[in-house]
């Protein structure tokens, strides 16, 4: 019994940590390529939700009942993540464009400061767009069990989860690999002037790793909402921070970093919960990141770089 | 006339300190609720002066400051609250307070300090919400959500002269006005000596370029950890004010990760480094926020302009947004701050690196 006990916990961690990798992308790519905290990211994360909650009406999409979902289902689901992905793309990229971009050659706290007072626009956005109160998100999925006999419990939801953010993932990881534009990306990572020498568009370059962020972000808020089923103009800040952990827990910049982050967080919020109490979670994943940072300071997969003189 | 602008304009502490001293005297409001507000501001101030230590000073991003003063109020209320057994006073009190928080600043940093710039200050981030937290889940100690009260006002018990000074505090906000306003100055006072000392130069050294301080025989890592003790030292002085002025130390949520970055957006609108920089953005931030707001608020309900109350058109529903435009515009067109550090503004608009 408590061994599978144990089993389940973990299975919820990393589903749960599924989801927080995919919002910690968002700031490793920006960290990696501009040096920026970009603080508004989980609160973009809220817009996309209430997007989500907002186009789940337009569409029509119901609650299902507990055997299977129908196909339209999943295909609105489909296209909500295609939305909302392109909604806070765009919205990230403008922000770059307006804000960040002219700051590029400031003081560096100067775009952190920035990215702080986006948050607060965005999380004023939110107030207006849902309300203050807390709000439902629709159950769209069907609750059934997927997983044989009465012991696991592995629903729709956690499949959802899994079927977005695995591919999402692989895909953004063959593009920075092995694409003109993942090459371009990694060289303004490195160098950006020297980038610029041969020939990168740099600007170009931010914007597009801006708007694949927002994209992942907005794919992370639809799955929040199916999964979590509950949204808030703040939920932003409490998501930010476990994501942005993740991202630093993971090496920042580094991308397969963030998702072992991501999925590190989630085990430890889950068996936390399990074992010491919910109330201690959040103290246990912030402990927990303080300990690996003092024995490994760059991060589990980040590279430790020599200071320049 | 030149002359007396430049004897004014270098000694700008002196002045204002002379025109709040006076203010209680010409200004009745504040032997009222404006007193309080205003009292809540010069500890804001004190604060965010703290917090220059290690962002402005140093250069090391710090976002959990919060904690520190927040760490500072509860040790200040578990040695004087009638429930624990020590009620040792408050100016005891806060001396072990600042000396506990201080030690914890230390305790936190050793380890630390190596990280680099964004690490260490996600370590402080984490740290601010750990503290959060326990202060919340300890409730033996802390009090849980009701937070400790009633934290006894300062010389409660003295008499001086035929009055007690606790009573005094307690009936007349403008005691508060003039302990805080004091211990201001005495911190401006002292941060104008440490900005010209050795261990203020060392700290600029550690700031501008670690390899070359070290090169000079500055111990880099002594340097941060005493930046690391003055801070939460300061936060902490700030704190045991925050708890005797209020006379609790509020729930736990007063100290979270928004308070942090309250005060550090003061600090950097402000102008890094810079004294009256940093006092001047925590005027702008905390005075929007406890004075603009509610009056423009009850400006348009006068206006009657919003007769359905809807928060599309009240002030405080766009309070969020303005904050954030004008933190961003600020950032846009004076990335430097309002009234920057001399340093700064010369290394900004000398030889552009």
């Amino acid at each position: 019994m408590s061994a599978l006990f144990f089993l389940q916990q973990c299975l919820i961690g990393l589903t749960n940590g599924a989801l927080v990798a995919l919002m910690a992308l968002g700031y490793t790519m920006v960290y990696g390529i501009i040096r920026l905290i970009n603080f508004a990211h989980g609160d973009l994360i809220m817009l996309g939700a209430c997007l989500a909650l907002t186009l789940v009406g337009a569409f029509g999409l119901e609650a299902a009942g507990t055997a299977t979902a129908g196909v339209a289902t999943w295909l609105g689901i489909a296209l909500l993540v295609g939305l909302c992905g392109l909604f806070c793309g765009l919205v990230n990229v403008a922000v770059d464009r307006l804000v960040y971009r002219p700051l590029r050659d400031a003081p560096k706290l100067a775009p952190l400061v920035s990215a702080i007072g986006v948050s607060f626009i965005f999380m004023n956005i939110g107030l207006f767009w849902l309300g203050p109160a807390d709000r439902s998100f629709p159950q769209l999925l069907p609750t059934a069990n997927l997983l044989p006999g009465e012991g696991l419990q592995f629903g729709w939801k956690d499949l959802l989860v899994l079927v977005v953010v695995v591919p999402l993932m692989a895909a953004l990881m063959v593009l920075v690999k092995s694409t003109r534009l993942g090459k371009a990306m990694r060289a303004v990572s490195q160098d950006e002037t020297a980038a610029a020498l041969v020939g990168v568009d740099v600007d170009r370059v931010i914007a597009a790793t801006f708007f694949l962020g927002g994209f992942l972000g907005g794919a992370a808020s639809v799955i929040y909402g199916l999964y979590i089923n509950t949204i808030g103009f703040q939920m932003g800040f409490q998501n930010g921070l476990y994501a942005f952990t993740a991202a630093v827990l993971g090496g920042i910049g580094s991308i397969p970093g963030a998702v072992i982050g991501g999925l590190v967080i989630g085990l430890v919020r889950a068996l936390s919960t399990a074992y010491v109490g919910e109330r201690w979670a959040g103290a246990m994943v912030f402990a927990i990141l303080i300990v690996i940072l003092v024995f490994r300071p760059e991060g589990l997969l980040g590279r430790r770089t020599k200071e320049k003189v | 006339m030149g002359t007396v602008w430049g004897w004014v304009s270098d000694r700008w502490e002196v002045v204002v300190l002379a025109v709040l001293a006076v203010a209680p005297l010409v200004i009745p409001a504040l032997g009222g609720a404006l007193g309080g507000q205003v009292t809540t501001l010069f500890i804001y101030c004190i604060l965010a002066l703290g917090l220059n230590v290690m962002v402005g000073y140093t250069g090391l991003l710090h976002l959990g400051i919060a904690a520190f003063f927040g760490i500072g109020a509860y040790v200040l209320a578990i040695l004087t609250v009638p429930t624990f057994p020590f009620q040792i006073g408050w100016l005891a009190a806060a001396a072990v307070s600042i000396a506990v928080t201080a030690g914890i600043g230390l305790a936190l940093g050793a380890p630390t300090l190596r990280l680099r710039g964004d690490y260490l200050a996600i370590v402080t981030l984490g740290f601010g919400e750990v503290a959060k937290v326990t202060l919340r889940n300890l409730e033996q100690v802390t009090g849980g959500m009701k937070g400790l009260n009633p934290v006894p006002p300062p010389g409660a018990g003295v008499t001086v002269a035929g009055t007690d000074l606790g009573l005094a505090f307690a009936v007349d906000p403008r005691w508060f006005y003039y302990l805080t306003l004091a211990s201001l100055a005495g911190v401006v006072w002292a941060m104008r000596r440490l900005e010209n000392s050795r261990l203020g130069r060392a700290w600029v050294a550690v700031r501008e370029d670690e390899l070359a301080a070290s090169a000079m025989g500055i111990s880099a890592t002594r340097v941060k950890l005493s930046a690391f003790a003055m801070s939460s030292a300061v936060a902490a002085l700030a704190g045991c004010l925050y708890a005797a002025s209020l006379s609790t130390t509020a729930d736990p949520n007063a100290y979270d990760f928004n308070r942090s970055i309250l005060v550090l957006c003061a600090v950097i609108l402000g102008g890094l480094g810079s004294i009256p920089g940093t006092l001047l953005g925590v005027a702008i931030l905390v005075g929007f926020d406890t004075v603009l707001a509610p009056w423009a608020d009850s400006l348009i309900q006068q206006l009657n302009i919003n007769p359905s109350g809807s928060s599309l058109l009240s002030f405080s529903g766009w309070r969020l947004a303005i904050f954030g435009i004008a933190l961003v515009l600020v950032m846009r067109y004076r990335p430097e701050g309002l009234i920057p550090s001399r340093r700064l503004a010369a290394e900004l608009h000398g030889d552009q690196r």
